[in-house]
């Protein structure tokens, strides 16, 4: 008789389950699939385990690279457009419960990006309204200025709610950097243009009467010195508004001097761009920088009849009789490589993850799944 | 005294008449009176366009400047070809190719504004068509009329712009049959000019 100190398979399942679980908690991906395939490698020639099991499959604390990166994870929300509540409270909404999301994530991420746009005409009521309900996030915030919050003022009002749309820090080994890609060439005062009707303007997508983005060379420069303090290896994460590379330059899907900003990230080893604006998964990799793209908490856009990325997998076109289908947030997880995986997380879809994986193998390993529907 | 008053009478009438032909004879004599109204219509326009700025822009012109429209297609090849004897209808003139033109065009950028504005919409949440729908993207009026289980009918693209104007816009339905409708119908399917009908796809 088999002594009476007994579990079911059931219960050793749950328990390995859980273990592992606890110790995976601060490991990357990669680090993971070497340790585990390693360790059930030996324990399946010693017989001890099978496939099934968790058991062998014990993880190390995280690690960090050379240069100090370490594996941790933050949380976006972009593009809410909100406008007065009384005036359209859907926006509102969908922003609130992105607070809600972002808050419940257990454990917390170690900061929260706002990737721009969070007013819908740069009023005082909108800003005022966004930064009330950003500051129920329990997370720090970092945030970034997008177009529709700078052209009724020219981001008079964003700069006193939220300080420098321009700003560089430190994480964990990374370095961070925020830019202003939403410049754009003085377009109203040749026309004569009132304030509102330059925010109208610059306010909708296909509007052609305005000027394409840049970062511009002032703020290049600020970039150069900001970076000439940092060595090759040092992972960096750039925020910009636009895609800092010309993807469609009719909806200013664009940034006028990307190549300029590309040549001073160049000499990074791993560099790695976030941007809102395109309301959509958005994956492309240039050299060594690899882009993702941000969702939007208001509406998603359509993908762009041209010059789409090859790395992009596009989501499936968003159902009209849904409002909220095609928004939603995310997160981000870095790597001690540098590298980081992309996390669209949609609401009422599953989460797509843009792993980093799939854009160091351009494209080859972990492809993200097809749309079911795609655009045409 | 007979005489005199009789006479007076036929000097007056004869005078009067020798007045009415010389001055009939000057009129005659004036430059060409279309030239002039051309002239004096002109004229009163621009003092109306001096008074009146706002509404004396070219608003086709300023919506082509502000959103991109596709062209109508062009007829002039028309002209070039040979135009049968004979019968009346199929004979064109420059003025009537450039009259297709211009009206469908203008048909068309009316339904552009419409498209990007919320008021015009009659939207109440500051939502208008564009904000989804950049240049008419994503709309596919080639592949009406089609199934809509939601709405549990054959849908046409009218049907699927009032569902836009009810829900997300948040405005009242427009008549089939309302400039509005007609205006945004044409700027849609003006948009995807090129694209191949394919009925009930989705």
């Amino acid at each position: 008789m088999r002594k009476a100190k007994h579990k079911s398979v059931e219960t050793r399942h749950m328990e390995e389950r859980r273990e592992l679980y606890e110790s995976l908690k601060n490991i990357d991906r990669r680090s993971f699939l070497k340790v585990s395939a390693v360790a059930l490698g030996t324990a399946m020639a010693s017989g001890l385990a099978w496939p099934h099991s968790f058991q062998p499959a014990s993880v190390l604390s995280p690690s960090t690279s050379s240069q100090g990166a370490e594996s941790f994870r933050f949380a976006y929300i972009s593009d809410s457009h909100l406008y007065k509540k009384d005036l359209n409270d859907r926006f509102v909404r969908a922003l609130l419960r992105s607070v809600d999301d972002v808050n419940s994530m257990d454990p917390q991420p170690d900061f929260v990006f706002y990737g721009g746009d969070l007013a819908q005409l740069g009023q005082v009521e909108e800003l005022e309204l966004g930064a009330q309900i950003l500051k129920d996030l329990k997370a720090p915030l970092k945030i970034m200025v997008g177009e529709h919050d700078w052209y009724l003022d020219m981001g008079e009002k964003w700069q006193e709610l939220f300080g420098e749309p321009i700003q560089s820090w430190d994480h964990k080994g990374f370095h961070f950097v925020i830019l202003n890609s939403v410049i754009e060439k003085d377009f109203w005062t040749e026309r004569g243009m009132k304030p509102m009707e330059r925010m109208m303007t610059v306010a909708g997508l296909d509007n052609g009467m305005q000027s394409s983005f840049t970062v511009g060379s002032e703020q290049r420069e600020w970039l150069k010195n900001d970076l000439s303090k940092y060595s090759n290896d040092t992972p960096l994460i750039v925020f910009s508004h636009s895609p800092l590379y010309k993807l469609y330059k009719f909806w200013n899907f664009w940034t006028d001097d990307a190549e300029e900003v590309q040549a001073i990230l160049k000499r990074f080893k791993s560099v790695v761009v976030i941007h809102g604006h395109t309301h959509q998964l958005l994956t492309n990799r240039i050299g060594n920088i690899h882009f993702h793209g941000l969702l939007s908490t208001a509406w998603p856009w359509p993908y762009a009849p041209e010059g789409m990325p090859e790395l992009t997998i596009e989501m499936s076109r968003p159902d009209p009789f849904n409002p909220n289908d095609g928004c939603g947030n995310g997160e981000v997880i870095t790597h001690t490589d540098g590298l980081i995986d992309k996390v669209y997380s949609l609401w009422n879809r599953n989460p797509i993850t843009i792993s980093s994986t799939y854009t160091s193998s351009w494209g080859k390993r972990d492809r993200p799944p097809m749309p079911n529907r795609p655009s045409y | 005294m007979k005489i005199n008053k009789t006479t007076v009478l036929l000097i007056i009438m004869l005078i009067g008449a020798i007045w009415v032909f010389w001055s009939c004879e000057q009129e005659a004599e004036e430059p060409d009176s279309a030239t002039t109204g051309q002239e004096i219509a002109d004229s009163h326009m621009a003092q109306w366009k001096r008074k009146n700025p706002e509404r004396a822009k070219d608003w086709v012109a300023e919506e082509k400047e502000r959103h991109k429209i596709m062209p109508p297609a062009d007829n002039t090849d028309i002209l070039k070809g040979q135009q049968a004897d004979g019968h009346t209808y199929g004979r064109y003139t420059e003025l009537d190719i450039l009259t297709w033109a211009r009206e469908t065009e203008k048909f068309v950028v009316e339904g552009s504004r419409i498209f990007h504005s919320a008021d015009l919409l009659g939207g109440t949440v500051g939502v208008s068509c564009d904000m989804c729908h950049p240049d008419a993207a994503n709309t596919h009026p080639e592949t009406y009329p089609k199934f809509q289980a939601q709405m549990g009918r054959v849908a046409l693209l009218r049907d699927m712009i009032n569902w836009c104007i009810e829900n997300p816009v948040r405005g009242a339905r427009l008549d089939a049959d309302s400039p509005q409708m007609r205006a945004l119908e044409a700027y849609i399917w003006a948009q995807r000019k090129g694209k191949t009908l394919n009925y009930g796809k989705h």
